[in-house]
């Protein structure tokens, strides 16, 4: 089997608001992962606790991963991490969950 | 406690359609999905085409469509669902139009390109790379406007309810509560896909981890063909690409040909340009390639278009060369690197035709349904059995609705009392390496007796949810349900001592005549 080009190993740290106040995660990256791949990795190797809502993972086709990434919103899945510090929050104009999940259902599709 | 004539549990295209049929048929509706209605699942990521007998760019007819579909089974399709699939095809196709779906067309037709393994020109699409959100869009809208279904988001089936050995219902847990959620009902269809989310490589939603299949077993239900998983040859591998489906590649080789090529580049598959083969035979020509030393730099087989021209792509693809570009890729320079990737289940719940389930009162639908592909399945098949299958189950369930009484249904949710400390993210990340590695598309006796060793040492305890959306607790019951699942296609894969279609063992390389049957489970 062929060998991987080698990459620089990058860092990005992903500034998380987690209700009230925020907390970072040292995520190392290759060039063109994105801001998914970061929050997965930060759950299955720092803290599977931290909330975070995506269906299609790559494809963008479920838009369910939509949140603000440096004051803009955008979707995470679409976003690429970038070496230095990334600041993510929950969209703004939603009922907040957790983390960064917040009720994005039609009102007439939750539970009553 | 919710309470419905029919539940359906999944909102992919077979469980919106068999919640359209359902309400058409006089019940009331429970529609329920553990993402969003409509946005999860398989559906709304199919970049690619839909098989159908339509006969409207060359004459066909259905039978001619089932001719193909047990041919690319390779011996194991199952009759009845084969051909309620390809008979009923063309109706839910033409319905889907009617309600504005928005197939292709050219000179006032329907456009019909020709796929491997098809004998004709035969699989409707809708532009660009656009089938699957066009379908789960249409079938969206035409729930919203069905007073008789009530639907709920965020709503994970944890068990089926069972009464005197029939299903009543289903205990379910609201995620962003963690409430739970009793849900009675006369008739319970499953549409929940299938399990491609337990391998590494998938072109998988999150929520194909074989939820229904776990489900169904639990609740006494016999699993059929678990074995047979089918991997997409032409998988999207390098460079990386966002925003777009991994099978991207399949419709630019149905209108554009491209090549197939090694390290060294040259084909390596009989097709000189052309887009012939099988979907096995591909996944395995690949692996080979790789095997011997002659596999791409990431470990697949360069695709290459550069015979295309940019007008050329432009006229095929349109806004999809600007999204290529915007990733950095520019087709006329430059090939891409393709490898298999988990796609599709042939294997599932064993149903008969008319959807339902060896557990009375249970019916499935869609890719849950195991058996109408066999052991490999025909290109642009899966749209179509979502289609047909949810259409068919959601009338039957309807009609049994109608002539029995409402179900009771306890409180009780069965969870376990301790809370592993394990991180189940991690855990899932390690399940779906193992099965890549030894439960992929190449299978050794060795491989597959250390991934069950090791499934089996696998956490499946699942306690209840902490009040709050709990993310560790989604995980607990997605490990829990991977595994068993997982458990179940290794058990099957090892016991299946031959290759045939997806199952290719490389200790039992012949396909056997011995072994021209179905391997059922159930616990």
């Amino acid at each position: 089997m062929g060998t991987p080009p080698d990459h620089p190993r990058l860092s990005a740290r992903l500034k998380i608001r987690r209700g009230a106040s925020f907390e970072s995660f040292d995520v190392p990256f290759e060039p063109g992962q994105t801001v998914l791949d970061g929050l997965r990795w930060i759950r299955a190797q720092r803290d599977p606790s931290l909330a975070i809502r995506f269906s299609c993972i790559n494809a963008n086709a479920c838009k369910e991963c939509m949140m603000r990434v440096d004051g803009k919103t955008v979707y995470a899945c679409t976003t690429r991490l970038v070496a230095g510090e990334m600041r993510l929050e929950p969209l703004p104009n939603k009922k907040l969950i957790k983390d960064l999940v917040t009720e994005i259902a039609p009102p007439d599709e939750r539970l009553r | 406690m919710l309470c419905s004539d029919v539940l359906v549990v999944g909102s992919g295209a077979a469980g919106m359609y068999a919640a359209i049929a359902a309400a058409r048929a006089g019940s009331n509706v429970l529609l329920v999905d553990r993402s969003l209605i409509g946005r999860g699942g398989a559906t709304v990521m199919a970049q690619m085409t839909v098989a159908v007998a339509v006969g409207e760019e060359e004459p066909d007819h259905w039978e001619h469509h089932l001719a193909d579909t047990v041919k690319a089974g390779r011996g194991l399709c199952d009759a009845e669902l084969s051909q309620l699939l390809c008979e009923d095809g063309p109706a839910c196709i033409r319905e889907m139009d009617e309600w504005g779906v928005g197939w292709a067309r050219r000179d006032g037709h329907m456009a019909q390109v020709h796929a491997p393994g098809h004998d004709r020109k035969r699989c409707v699409y809708v532009d660009f790379l656009n089938t699957g959100p066009a379908v789960s869009k249409t079938l969206r809208a035409r729930v919203q406007r069905t007073p008789e279904i009530q639907r709920v988001g965020d709503l994970v089936v944890t068990e089926l309810a069972i009464r005197d050995g029939m299903c009543v219902g289903a205990h379910a847990v609201h995620t962003p509560t963690g409430a739970s959620v009793p849900i009675a009902a006369k008739a319970t269809i499953l549409a929940t896909g299938g399990l491609t989310r337990l391998y590494a490589r998938n072109s998988a939603s999150i929520n194909m981890g074989g939820d229904g299949y776990a489900l169904a077993l639990r609740a006494g239900a016999e699993l059929i063909d678990m074995e047979f998983v089918q991997f997409f040859p032409i998988g999207h591998l390098a460079p990386r690409l966002v925003g777009m489906d991994p099978i991207m590649w399949d419709p630019f080789r149905y209108k554009l040909g491209g090549r197939l090529l090694n390290s060294e580049m040259k084909e390596f598959l009989p097709e000189e340009g052309r887009y012939i083969s099988a979907r096995d035979v591909a996944t395995h020509g690949i692996l080979k390639e790789v095997a011997a030393g002659r596999g791409s730099p990431h470990g697949g087989a360069w695709l290459s278009f550069q015979h295309c021209s940019e007008a050329v792509l432009r006229e095929a693809f349109g806004p999809v060369i600007d999204r290529l570009a915007a990733n950095g890729i520019d087709l006329t320079r430059q090939p891409i690197e393709v490898a298999p990737i988990a796609h599709y289940h042939m294997g599932g719940m064993r149903a008969g035709a008319d959807m339902q389930t060896t557990v009375p009162h249970l019916f499935a639908a869609g890719e849950a349904v195991g058996g109408a592909n066999g052991a490999n399945r025909l290109s642009g098949n899966a749209i179509t059995e979502a289609l047909t299958f949810g259409r068919r189950a959601g009338e039957r369930a309807a009609a049994l609705a109608a002539k029995i009484p409402m179900p009771a249904i306890e409180a009780s949710s069965g969870f376990s009392s301790n809370r592993s400390k394990i991180n189940p993210a991690a855990e899932i990340v390690r399940l779906q390496k193992l099965m890549n590695e030894h439960v992929g598309p190449l299978r050794t006796q060795n491989g597959l007796e250390r991934a069950l060793q090791e499934i089996r040492q696998m956490c499946g305890d699942l306690p209840p949810p902490r009040a709050g959306l709990d993310p560790e607790w989604m995980d607990l019951h997605d490990l829990r349900n991977m595994r068993l699942v997982a458990e179940c296609v290794t058990r099957a894969a090892l016991a299946r001592t031959e290759s045939r279609g997806a199952h290719q063992r490389e200790d039992f390389p012949e396909t056997s005549a011995a072994w021209e049957r179905h391997q059922t489970i159930r616990v």
